[in-house]
């Protein structure tokens, strides 16, 4: 049996996994490491609500609440939502979907998980010492002056960015050398599209983010004087060249997420999606835009006016190739056959958050009203919306959906449902008071806050338990699923990608005969 | 989701309407935007998910052979369409923005100028006159006045969400603010930008009082005839009191009652006896001698109190047993 010949048991042992050059294993590393740091930026959230439960200092202390702060932000984005997708779901089913062997550089793949745990633990290191509270943003003069441990961090995240800059130029490279004969890029499934966009993103804005936080240890241990006024530097300049790297990052967060939708969408619906190309248009136009835009997070910070009128339009431009997505997913519904498994839950509670972070972005883009809801709870909102409800809505249901391949072994579909049920009421009951909160005026990073915002402050506290149980419940029945699990076919939904098409779990090197492409990715009978 | 629905429109009503009442022309357009981009959203989101609620439940799969049925993969006019009605509500939300802001960055030529320096925790206001003031000032209704602000240390944020508005305050470089406010009334002020251990406590108190009001307040010397150890507890409060208490008890720095006289240990391993010029050094320069057991986190005072307030201060500590 096809059982007992796979990637995970063709070798044995610890060494066969941290040395493996499979890019499955690989994800799987992956997969780890990113949940084990997704329980930790989790707790610090926790924490947190858990302060801002009532006004005045009363959990934890002002300082260790500021730290919280600045490690959810820090762990969130740089260890799990940015190498969350591309790095754990793309490495395992990028080469899958189109039909290759591996990546093209298998070494280097295993070079990127080691630089992102290398990182990861220096940027953890700090906590031992002083902590850090700059906030994720590091935004000088602050982060130059405090006397918190500031520079672990930043190397940290220095040595991280090469882990992305490396996936990126291997799936690129990948995507054009690899795939399987007659898989034309039109014929590439849209997760690969999605990762394809992402790629680029992270191999051209990536070194922006490691130069910048260079010139930040540079000016914290040498007081080079580029960005500390002091020395005649310009603060506001650190803030260009951060945001010039973190918006397009958003991107390289929503992006692949959008790419699983639109895999979900047409697996549980079964039939072509609505719209193909203009879905791939739109990942590219996104990717191009997302390059334009970075001065959306300053309109208040000084920069000219004229600045910030054009960044303010080039924010509405990225908003309509969304739009087009959203619609499109909700036209591949039309007419389909749809079945309300956990990952298509999992899709179908994407589109309804995304919506909401997204129109609350052309809010936010809209320079006036940015103006009284910048740096509020109404930013808090909305980013959380995009990237929890956006980005991790979507690992979530790819990990569903994919699990049966990854493992060989099907989830519960009881505790699956029930788990997305707990995460998605326990998110809107967290984050929608935070709108109102913000449009009344509440700043965020706020470790204390005037009474008046309490009540709405105890909902999202409230919510906040119910995620966490949520997420609790996933891991014990993803856990279950892994090792205790029954069974699972080749192709338990009836999916036409290529990946469907190799045992589960897949062999070594995927297939046993490399497939041959004759037609589209979604070719259902209709 | 219902329920959830009613308690968000039930709190934006009272945004808008019992907590943050609009105080100036300019609060009161931007809420007119804000209403039109919140209608607009919510619109738009509840026609999505009607349809696709509406897709949910008709298309659910009947059976397990069942496959999805729809004949087109693409609509060309359909997905124009789609993407030009958007392009539309942005374009409108973006210029409307834009003419807001336009005002917004314009203080009128008459304004009254008043000076604001940010500073680790606290804010500054100085008058044309030479009158200081911290975490509190007047300013008188109906007449245009322009904030000049600037930062001694780290980027703060200015922010007055009843007038709709906030500006970066930058260290090395002047930003303005301007509002003509319609109404008489106190309100809050808060640092935006993180700003370090006392962010969430670097408030300010903004009185808007009628223009003869004003000018009396401004001509007004708040420490006519008191003694010098009232002029240091008046000049204490807001300014220190962040960060100290007059008891004992520990903030973020040490509690002052009973510091004259004591003996000091400092972080450099030297020792002194409190007197008046120690307790003048530790106000003007605190970093010079770090008391053991706190950070190096005290605000310089130097350049932004008078001497009588110093003396007052130093007077006012002694009387703390
Ligand atoms: C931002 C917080 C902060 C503010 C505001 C602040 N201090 Fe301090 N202060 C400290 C800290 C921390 C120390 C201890 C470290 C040191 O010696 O510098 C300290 C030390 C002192 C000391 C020496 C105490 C001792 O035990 O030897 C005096 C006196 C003092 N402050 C007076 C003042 C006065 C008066 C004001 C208001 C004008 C003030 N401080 C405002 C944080 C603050
Ligand atoms: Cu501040």
């Amino acid at each position: 049996m096809a059982e007992n010949k796979n990637y995970l048991n063709w070798q044995k042992g610890i060494s066969s996994w941290l040395l493996t050059l499979d890019h499955k294993r690989i994800g799987i590393l992956y997969m780890i490491t990113i949940f084990s740091f997704f329980l930790i930026g989790g707790i610090f959230a926790l924490l947190m609500r858990l302060e801002l439960f009532s006004a005045g200092e009363d959990f934890i202390k002002t300082d260790f609440y500021n730290q919280a702060m600045t490690y959810h932000g820090a762990i969130m984005v740089f260890m799990v939502i940015i190498p969350g997708i591309p790095a754990f779901l793309g490495n395992f089913f990028l080469p899958l979907q189109i039909g290759a062997k591996d990546v093209a550089f298998p070494r280097v793949n295993l070079l990127s998980w080691y630089c992102l745990v290398t990182g990861a633990l220096i940027a953890c290191f700090s906590l031992v010492l002083n902590g850090v509270d700059t906030g994720w943003t590091f935004y000088t003069p602050y982060s130059i002056r405090t006397s918190t441990s500031v520079i672990p961090v930043v190397l940290g995240a220095f040595i991280m960015g090469f882990s992305s800059i490396l996936t990126g130029l291997n799936f690129i490279v990948t995507i054009h050398k690899l795939r399987a004969p007659g898989m034309t890029f039109f014929r590439m499934p849209l997760f690969v599209w999605s990762l394809y966009s992402t790629a680029i993103i992270q191999i051209l804005a990536t070194p922006v983010l490691a130069i910048t936080l260079l010139l930040l240890i540079a000016e914290r241990v040498l007081g080079v004087g580029i960005f500390d006024p002091n020395l005649g530097g310009d603060p506001i300049l650190f803030q260009h060249f951060f945001w010039f790297y973190s918006h397009p990052a958003v991107y390289i967060m929503i992006l692949p997420a959008m790419g699983i939708i639109s895999e979900l969408i047409v697996a549980f619906s079964r039939q072509n999606i609505f719209g193909y190309k203009s879905i791939v248009m739109a990942s590219i136009g996104i990717a191009a835009v997302s390059f334009f835009v970075w001065g959306h997070h300053l309109f208040v910070s000084g920069q000219s006016e004229w600045a910030g009128i054009i960044f303010s339009g080039l924010t509405m431009l990225v908003g309509v190739p969304t739009a087009v997505k959203v619609f499109n997913w909700t036209a591949t519904l039309y007419k389909g056959s749809l079945k309300f498994d956990t990952p298509l839950l999992y899709a179908m509670g994407f589109l309804f958050l995304f919506l909401i972070g997204g129109v609350t972005g052309i809010i936010l883009a809209t320079i006036a009203a940015d103006v009284h809801l910048h740096d509020t709870y109404f930013v808090v909102a909305h980013f959380h919306y995009v990237m929890v409800g956006g980005t991790l809505m979507a690992i979530m249901g790819g990990f569903y959906y994919w699990l049966p391949k990854m493992f060989g072994r099907m989830y519960n579909e009881l505790w699956g449902r029930v788990s997305f049920a707990l995460i998605f009421i326990g998110f809107n009951v967290t984050f929608f008071p935070q709108f109102i909160l913000g449009a009344e005026g509440m700043p965020r990073r706020y470790a204390d806050y005037p009474l008046p915002y309490e009540p709405l402050n105890q909902l999202s506290t409230l919510g906040s338990w119910f995620i966490g149980g949520g997420f609790v419940v996933a891991l014990i029945a993803i856990v279950w699923a892994i090792f205790k699990g029954p069974k699972a076919p080749a192709n338990p939904w009836g999916a036409k990608t290529l990946e469907w098409e190799t045992t589960s779990p897949p062999p070594h090197e995927n297939f046993s005969e490399t497939p041959q492409v004759t037609t589209g990715p979604y070719h259902y009978g209709n | 989701m219902i329920p959830l629905l009613f308690f968000s429109l039930k709190g934006y009503a009272q945004t808008s309407t019992e907590k943050l009442p609009p105080v100036t022309d300019y609060a009161e357009k931007l809420d007119t935007l804000y209403h039109f981009l919140v209608g607009i959203s919510v619109v738009s989101c509840i026609l999505v998910i009607v349809a696709f609620a509406y897709f949910s439940i008709r298309y659910r799969r009947k059976s397990e052979k069942e496959q999805g049925s729809a004949k087109v993969s693409h609509n060309t006019l359909l997905e124009f369409i789609w993407s030009f009605i958007p392009l539309v509500i942005f374009a409108v939300a973006f210029v409307w923005g834009w003419i807001l802001y336009y005002d917004f960055k314009r203080p009128p030529e008459n304004s009254l100028e008043i000076h604001v320096y940010g500073q680790m925790w606290n804010w500054t206001f100085v008058y044309k006159n030479g009158k200081k003031t911290t975490n509190e000032f007047y300013v008188p209704s109906h007449k245009p006045v322009k904030l000049i602000m600037t930062s001694k240390d780290v980027l703060h944020s200015f922010f007055i969400p009843t007038f709709r508005i906030k500006q970066d305050v930058v260290p090395g470089i002047y930003t303005s603010l301007w509002f003509k406010a319609n109404r008489k009334g106190k309100f809050q002020v808060f640092c935006t930008e993180f700003c370090g251990t006392g962010h969430a406590n670097m408030l300010a108190r903004m009185h808007v009082v009628s223009l003869k009001e004003w000018e009396d307040w401004l001509a007004h010397d708040p420490y006519k005839g008191l003694s010098l150890a009232e002029i240091g507890k008046k000049a204490f409060q807001g300014r220190c009191t962040v960060c100290h208490t007059t008891t004992k008890e520990k903030r973020i720095g040490p509690g002052l009652s009973g510091l004259m006289g004591a003996k000091r240990e400092f972080t450099n391993g030297k020792s002194l006896m409190v007197d008046e010029n120690y307790l003048r050094e530790s106000i003007l320069n605190p970093s010079e001698k770090i008391v053991v057991g706190f950070p190096n986190q005290m605000t310089p005072f130097a350049g932004t109190l008078s001497e009588e307030e110093l003396s007052g201060l130093i007077e006012y500590i002694k009387t703390l047993k």
